[in-house]
């Protein structure tokens, strides 16, 4: 493999961590341990199903779900998980638009649920993730898969499937971009406050 | 959004986000068990009305529950209004007690206004729920959520608002978003029932409901106000009745995917008849369900954010 020179083409103070290539393998080798690890191949395991949180988390379930597909022959059911109204800090930001929420037809009871999301930072949003599952239905088991976990957490949360870990400062942002919501696929690591 | 005042002067952006908020929240809340969201846990939600409601006080309380608001109602028998408290008292005394929001419907146009004047400084937004004559903004977003359920969108579509406009709240709401949201609207009124400066409003006026009919994608029919009218708008009821009823021969002349909407209370028999309010064709009940969730869409973008810098 060519050595590539991470964060020749962005701007100075961004730095990429993941480039388009690293993306789509990390996302398959997270299909292939969520196979591993869920059984999901076998005849009388738990069903599972994929609920991404808004925004670059739905895109993520489908492209996950896309990759189980390919190497396991399962086809998943994946949603969408919007967890706005569950959120603990509405009253510290701005009026939020609701993401959409779109469960699949036979829901989530008695399922295995894997929540996925692009960052995993505070925990925060999972914790509302797991807020909303409850009004949802009654999942079997909960797990959470993340591109990013950056660190730093403020709540005892952890991802079972984790892309790339990534230690970062306070100071710094992440973020991710994905062909469906940003017209490219990359993982930038830059200054707070600068423009995105 | 600070207060919920009036739908004049509400831009099309913020319209849109609230009837979007409302359909997301309506989806969200489709087939669930237990209706209820944890997003205003802990905020207070005061009802304040002057002027009898079933509908929209019910709609505001089931609201602001739904989204986990601790909701309170007041009346004006029944209260310290009954032994002659001002309205700046008693509104300033709910602020004082704690209330991070107060609904308020008052015979009173302007009442909202003042409300809203008076208790901006405690922090306290102000919903207005229907003033006098004025305005009944809900009203109106919850018709226009009804209009974009049915008919996909609004921009562009032809919508009649027949009868009692003078002494309609309703009609004022919905002339001023209907028209912000792209919509074209034609008054259908005698000339007695008609504001004196309709001829400044964004709106043509038509005296005669059925060279209408056919052009139109909606007819909103207004409720015949005999309790504000001193004095003789129209001959008899069975004249007015006749010439601006919507009976079921003018629901055939309507096109095939028209709407009939009515904000509630009807008189059936006077400006719809019974079957037609009855038939399939007619979003009533629909409306009634939509105006939960566009109160809780109201109540979110007034509740859930930081405070604003006044």
């Amino acid at each position: 493999m060519a050595p590539r020179d991470r964060g020749a083409a962005e701007p100075a103070g961004r730095r990429e961590l993941l480039s388009a290539g690293d993306v789509a393998r990390t996302v398959a080798r997270m299909a292939h341990q969520v196979i591993e690890r869920t059984a999901l191949d076998v005849s009388d395991a738990t069903p599972v199903v994929l609920l991404g949180i808004p925004t670059r988390g739905a895109p993520l379930a489908s492209r996950l779900a896309a990759r189980v597909a390919e190497f396991s022959g399962v086809h998943v059911p994946t949603g969408v998980l919007d967890v706005t109204l569950y959120r603990d800090d509405l009253r510290r930001k701005p009026t939020r638009p609701l993401g959409t929420t779109e469960l699949p037809p036979d829901g989530v009871d008695d399922r295995l649920v894997i929540l996925v999301d692009d960052v995993l930072y505070s925990g925060r949003t999972i914790r509302a993730a797991l807020d909303a599952l409850r009004d949802a239905g009654r999942p079997r088991a909960v797990q959470l898969a993340v591109l990013v976990d950056r660190g730093h957490r403020e709540l005892p949360i952890r991802a079972d499937y984790v892309g790339k870990n990534v230690p970062t400062s306070r100071t710094e942002e992440v973020h991710v971009q994905l062909q469906e919501t940003d017209g490219r696929d990359a993982v930038l690591l830059q200054r707070k406050g600068d423009p995105a | 959004m600070k207060h919920l005042l009036a739908t004049d002067g509400l831009d099309a952006d913020t319209a849109t986000a609230v009837l979007d908020t409302a359909e997301e929240l309506k989806h969200v809340l489709l087939g669930r068990e237990v209706k209820k969201l944890p997003t205003l846990r802990g905020r207070t939600v005061v009802t304040m009305f002057y002027e009898a409601s079933t509908r929209t006080r019910v709609s505001f309380e089931i609201a602001g529950k739904w989204m986990s608001a601790d909701v309170i109602n007041v009346s004006a028998s029944g209260s310290s209004v009954g032994k002659g408290e001002s309205l700046r008292d008693t509104a300033l005394t709910l602020a004082a007690a704690g209330a991070d929001c107060v609904i308020v419907r008052h015979p009173a146009s302007g009442a909202a206004h003042r409300l809203a004047g008076w208790l901006t400084e405690a922090g306290t937004s102000v919903v207005n729920a229907g003033d006098g004559t004025h305005e009944h903004p809900t009203q109106a977003l919850l018709d226009a959520a009804t209009l974009r359920e049915r008919l996909g969108d609004i921009a562009g579509r032809r919508i009649a608002i027949v009868g009692d406009v003078l002494h309609s709240r309703v009609a004022r709401s919905n002339v001023h978003l209907l028209t912000t949201l792209g919509a074209e609207v034609v008054l259908v009124a005698p000339p007695t029932l008609l504001p004196a400066h309709v001829d400044r409003w964004p709106v043509t006026v038509s005296h005669t409901l059925d060279a209408e009919l056919p052009g139109l994608d909606a007819v909103m029919m207004l409720r015949v106000q005999a309790e504000r009218m001193h004095g003789g708008f129209f001959p008899s009821a069975r004249e007015y009745s006749i010439a601006y009823g919507l009976s079921e021969a003018r629901l055939r002349a309507l096109p095939e995917h028209a709407v009939v909407l009515h904000p509630g209370p009807m008189l059936r028999g006077m400006e719809i008849a019974s079957a037609v309010a009855d038939s399939q064709r007619a979003a009533i009940t629909q409306q009634v369900a939509n105006g939960v969730h566009v109160r809780m869409a109201v109540l979110y973008h007034l509740l859930a954010h930081e405070e604003e810098v006044a």
